[in-house]
């Protein structure tokens, strides 16, 4: 049994797929996008997040630690990275919630459990699960357990990724999913590179295989100011338009909110423009793809 | 803003009754009053109620305003609300606070005051039922009334809570006297001791016939004589058909669209004109009574939509024009909104259980959609048989933000009555009305009695009986809180003192209703219930086939929150020891916040899916069930208990402490059977899930707000998942819900604007009303109330 690692299971999920679903976010993520929604997957591993707006000063924390590792100062708590073992005991012992672990072990068989809660919901809705992250190709082992289990109890299988992974393993997961969530983040192999800091080209070929294979794949674009260009939805649209198994594609909007969460988890932020895309434009690259003859679905 | 598929004349009724101001008319208190001090004694009492009612039909001032289709009030003009100081006699200090009042403020002119105290005051002090009641009450009810345990709601308003079957669509005031005089006919004298008294009963429905048919006439003689001076042709022939309309019904039976919407009009103003009953008057399945009127209408070529629309949109303003009936003290905070609680229903079942959503429905709709005013507010019943257009249709209106139409269970409803022991039929003829109390329309008084203040209970309970705030003794010693060994002792505790607040209140709800039963018969709501006229007993005497008296509980998810941290942390983790929270709850945290923080935190909340926290729900439930259902009333009923809270879940609060879940002292506690706020963190799929597993099937109503981004629910996808989310929560047996589509970023807006915001509808309890008019502390309860998808 592999244990995986979750960080939240967020239900009546309506933007992550078909229907009502439960979507399982999974750490760990070799992308590192500006506009990154969720930073605090990137990390692999579990940590405790702490918030000094919510902290009493009470204490509890400093006092639970096995390692020593806290202490508490006129500015809040402060830990000690090198003795920090990132078990969460002081999240546990912390009243207020201003320290909590991200990122919790689960066997796939009791997540698929906690799923299962909303198995009407998605019975009425035709939803089901979905595996976001972070990349959950990163833990496919437990991620192709999981959605095993998911395909066992007859529940909808999503899986919301990257394509950044290696072709055997991605193939491998595509035979208990039922539906990929892709993104196409840019077409600029040099700017890709740049702004998710990993090359293009794999992220293209594995598309076309999963196609090839007979996945369904839904297509996901995010809009982000500065970056997506009219020459990189032209291109875009071309190269999806021949491809196999693209049910459609889904432009997703840029959440200025992500600004506040690298702030929050004491990450750079990057980007230079956090304005909207005006709703004429996003028309307008909506169009490129309607006119190749590709559903679009916007948000 | 109104879309421009209003018709003229409804949007011109609309502006006049949005600017419209709420005042306090002292016509019908000034005639019922002159008529008492010459006819009082000469009559028997239900002769006597209906002989001043036909006073009143004869003599209240009437008007058919410009643009009127649809005619009658109950006040000299829109807006204008009569009082009734046979139920509760407003003081000169009640009338000058209505008129001073901040919120839901009355007007009342200086000249109606001076009256009020020289004429009708001297009269009815301490002889209205208020009054009387007030005087009867012993000692260990007054305690709990005054600390908060529960509330009375007899004391202002009347025993009502009624709506209507299609009897009226199919006979006329003169069918129904035929009926009575039949019944008279057959009363036998030699054998039966009761039949003085039936016959008193008949003769004053009669009378009640009659005066409702004058009242008709009187509207007719005046469209008469406007249309001789009225200039302009088209509405000389507008006046023309009100004149023919009136002349027509209620005296018979309608034979169109306009009559069938004039007749309920007159039934709907008699009824809340003879006595200012709980809920007003609500029309039922309006769209199954009207059906064959506008089905014959289109098929004659004498209707089209635009007219039947413009009809309904007519018969909208009237019920806006009725605001609630002043409410002073404990019950204007309990329910305070000029909302009179009038609430259609739609769709549904028909009585022989097909689906019973047709062209018109959706036709309705859309006047709801298009008129959306405070009142009426209406709702949908949906069934496993009612089609998903119907529900996405009622979707894209939720969506829209005005707080309704609310959505029912239709196969829940029909459970909770045959449950009740109604016959199917009847069950599927009824629905709901006022918030979500369920009713065998046309055939039953189910009357509520009041508010139960279910954490209050509890705190009692942690006090030996003692009230914490006052030092008063309420309830009965039931041990201190620190001897308690278990959670499970403690739970015992907590049902003794709920057995005994119960037992107080049934004693003095039983009082009260034979109290109505004597002084204050209904004959007119009596002639159109059946079968009131069979049994020849008055509505407020078992004269209808179903009687229920329903308590209405409270806090279920402050009292679940509250029980779940008290085992957890007092009795399983021992991380806090029962005297300490005790002194922390006692000093509302003060200096405690790392306890509160973990009260709030750490403990199993209800509306999170839960099973640790949802167990206890169930339980407590149980208990409820056990101390409420199915006790006798005094009407061949029995109690049931209901769980909806209106407004009163806000002024519960006011008067209970601290409470183990966090929750600080005064705030409100939960409403109807939602979490409380804050608690759900596991969005609306677990609170329909927690909530799921209460058996409602045994309740008389529960309630479910839920608050929703406009974003979540954008598009047809968004339409399509609110509707499964709906449809599942009634696959597991979910009763209601509701929801509020507004984010708080407007709401706080609407605060600060209230002028930009005057149109701004939100769901309160289980009825809407404008954000603007509600009380700072409700306002805040709303912002407070977790809303799905500020993640």
């Amino acid at each position: 049994m592999t244990l995986g690692l979750v960080f939240n299971v967020q239900r009546y999920s309506v933007q992550d797929g078909p229907g009502i679903r439960t979507t399982v976010f999974l750490k760990g993520c070799p992308l590192r996008c500006w506009w990154c929604h969720n930073p605090e997957s990137q990390d692999p591993g579990p940590f405790v997040h702490y918030d000094p707006a919510r902290c009493l000063r009470c204490g509890e924390c400093v006092d639970a630690c096995p390692r020593g590792a806290l202490s508490l100062t006129g500015a809040g708590v402060v830990t000690d990275p090198g003795r920090c073992d990132r078990t969460g005991t002081c999240a546990e012992a912390c009243p207020a919630e201003a320290r909590t672990l991200v990122g919790r072990s689960a066997s796939a068989g009791d997540l698929v459990d906690e799923v299962e809660s909303d198995r009407l919901y998605f019975e009425q809705s035709g939803g089901g699960v979905t595996f976001s992250g972070g990349e959950p190709l990163l833990q496919w082992r437990f991620l192709a357990e999981a959605l095993a289990e998911c395909g066992k109890r007859e529940i909808h299988r999503a899986v919301d990724t990257s394509g950044f992974a290696p072709p055997e393993i991605l193939l491998e997961v595509a035979r208990e999913t039922d539906l990929f969530l892709y993104d196409l983040k840019c077409m600029d192999p040099a700017l890709h590179r740049q702004v998710t800091g990993v090359p293009l080209e794999p992220i293209l070929d594995n598309l076309v295989r999963l196609g090839e294979a007979g996945s369904r794949v839904e297509v996901r674009i995010p809009l982000v100011p500065g970056i997506t260009t009219d020459a990189h939805i032209e291109r875009s649209a071309e190269f999806l338009a021949p491809l196999p198994g693209i049910q459609g594609v889904r432009l997703l909007p840029f959440h200025r909110s992500a600004r506040e969460k690298h702030r929050r988890f004491a990450l750079p932020w990057l980007m230079v423009r956090d304005d909207e895309i005006p709703g004429p434009t996003v028309e307008r690259w909506a169009d490129a793809f309607r006119r190749r003859g590709m559903r679009v679905h916007e948000e | 803003m109104r879309s421009d598929t209003v018709n003229a004349r409804v949007a011109k009724l609309v502006e006049e009754s949005m600017g419209a101001d709420v005042r306090v008319s002292t016509e019908r208190a000034e005639l019922l009053t002159a008529f008492y001090r010459e006819h009082e004694g000469r009559h028997p009492v239900p002769v006597l109620r209906a002989l001043a009612f036909l006073h009143w039909c004869e003599h209240k001032t009437i008007r058919i305003g410009p643009h009127e289709l649809v005619v009658g009030d109950r006040g000299p003009a829109p807006k204008a609300v009569p009082t009734f100081p046979e139920l509760t006699c407003h003081s000169v200090e009640d009338l000058r606070t209505l008129d001073g009042r901040a919120s839901t403020r009355y007007r009342v002119d200086d000249d109606d005051v001076r009256r009020y105290e020289r004429d009708v005051i001297p009269l009815w002090r301490g002889r209205s039922m208020r009054d009387r009641v007030f005087g009867h009450v012993p000692e260990e009810w007054r305690a709990a009334y005054e600390a908060g345990v529960f509330t009375e709601f007899m004391e202002q308003r009347s025993p009502g809570h009624t709506a209507l079957d299609g009897t009226i669509y199919r006979e006329g005031m003169e069918d129904f006297r035929a009926r009575i005089a039949e019944r008279k006919a057959r009363l036998d004298y030699l054998a039966d001791p009761d039949a003085t008294r039936k016959g008193e009963q008949l003769d004053a429905m009669d009378i009640a016939c009659r005066a409702l048919v004058r009242f008709a006439e009187r509207h007719a003689e005046l469209a008469e004589a406007m249309a001789a001076g009225e200039p302009d042709p088209s509405r000389r022939d507008d006046l023309g058909r009100i004149a023919e309309v009136c002349r027509r019904v209620p005296a018979r039976a309608p034979r169109d669209f306009h009559e069938a919407v004039q007749t309920y009009w007159f039934v709907h103003v008699g009824i809340v004109s003879e006595l200012n009953g709980w809920d007003a008057m609500s029309p039922g399945h309006l769209d199954q009574h009207l059906l064959p009127f506008y089905r014959r209408g289109l098929a004659d070529g004498s209707l089209d939509d635009e007219r039947a629309k413009e009809l309904l949109g007519c018969l909208w303003v009237k019920f806006n024009n009725h605001p609630a009936p002043p409410k002073v003290g404990v019950t204007a905070q309990e329910s305070g909104t000029y909302n009179d609680f009038v609430n259609i229903n739609l769709g549904g079942l028909t009585p022989e259980g097909g689906d019973a959503v047709s062209e018109l429905t959706y036709l309705i709709l859309e006047v709801v959609d298009d008129v959306h005013l405070l009142q009426p507010q209406c709702n949908v019943q949906i069934s496993a048989r009612t089609p998903d257009r119907f529900l996405k249709t009622a979707g894209r209106v939720i969506r829209k933000g005005y707080g309704y139409p609310s959505v029912f269970n239709a196969d829940a409803v029909v459970a909770e009555l045959v449950r009740e022991g109604k016959a199917v039929q009847d069950a599927r003829e009824g629905g709901t009305s006022g918030c979500i109390e369920v009713g065998a329309f046309g055939k039953e008084a189910y009357l509520l009695t009041g508010y139960l203040n279910t954490p209050k209970i509890l705190e009692v309970t942690l006090h030996d009986g003692v009230d914490p705030a006052t030092g008063k003794r309420l309830g009965p010693a039931t041990g201190a809180a620190s001897s308690f060994t278990s959670f499970d002792a403690l739970y015992d505790a907590f049902e003794t003192q709920l057995g005994w607040f119960v037992d107080v209140k049934v004693k003095v709800n039983q009082y009260i209703e034979s109290m109505y039963a004597r002084y204050c018969p209904a004959p007119l709501l009596s002639v159109v219930i059946h079968d009131c006229i069979e049994k020849a007993r008055d509505y407020h005497d078992g004269g209808p086939r179903y009687n229920t008296t329903y308590i209405q509980c409270c806090g279920l998810g402050t009292i679940t929150d509250s029980l779940s941290a008290l085992r957890t942390h007092v009795f399983e983790d021992r991380t806090v020891a029962m005297g300490d929270l005790l002194e922390a709850l006692g000093r509302d945290f003060q200096g405690a916040e790392p306890l509160r923080q973990r009260l709030l935190n750490r403990t199993p909340k209800f509306g999170n899916d839960d099973e640790r926290a949802d167990a206890l729900m169930q339980r407590v439930y149980g208990s409820l069930l056990d101390a409420i259902d199915a006790r006798p009333n005094t009407r061949g009923g029995s109690y049931h208990l209901n769980m909806l809270s209106t407004t009163c879940h806000v002024y519960f609060g006011t008067r209970v402490g601290a409470t183990p879940d966090g929750r600080r002292a005064g705030l409100p506690i939960s409403d109807g059977t939602s979490p409380a706020h804050g608690a759900d963190r596991h969005g609306p799929t677990a609170v329909c899930r927690s909530l799921g597993k209460m058996d409602q099937v045994r309740s008389g109503g529960t309630l479910l707000n839920q608050r929703f981004l406009p974003q979540v629910l954008a598009g047809e996808d968004g339409v399509e998942k609110l509707t499964a989310l709906v449809r599942t929560y009634f696959r597991m047996g979910g009763h209601h819900i509701q929801f509020n589509v507004v984010d708080s970023a407007t709401l706080r807006d609407a605060q600060a604007n209230p002028e930009r915001y005057r149109d701004l509808l939100v769901r309160v309890a289980g009825y809407s009303d404008y954000f603007v008019d509600i009380g700072r502390d409700l306002q805040e309860e709303i912002i407070a109330r977790t809303t799905q998808g500020e993640w």
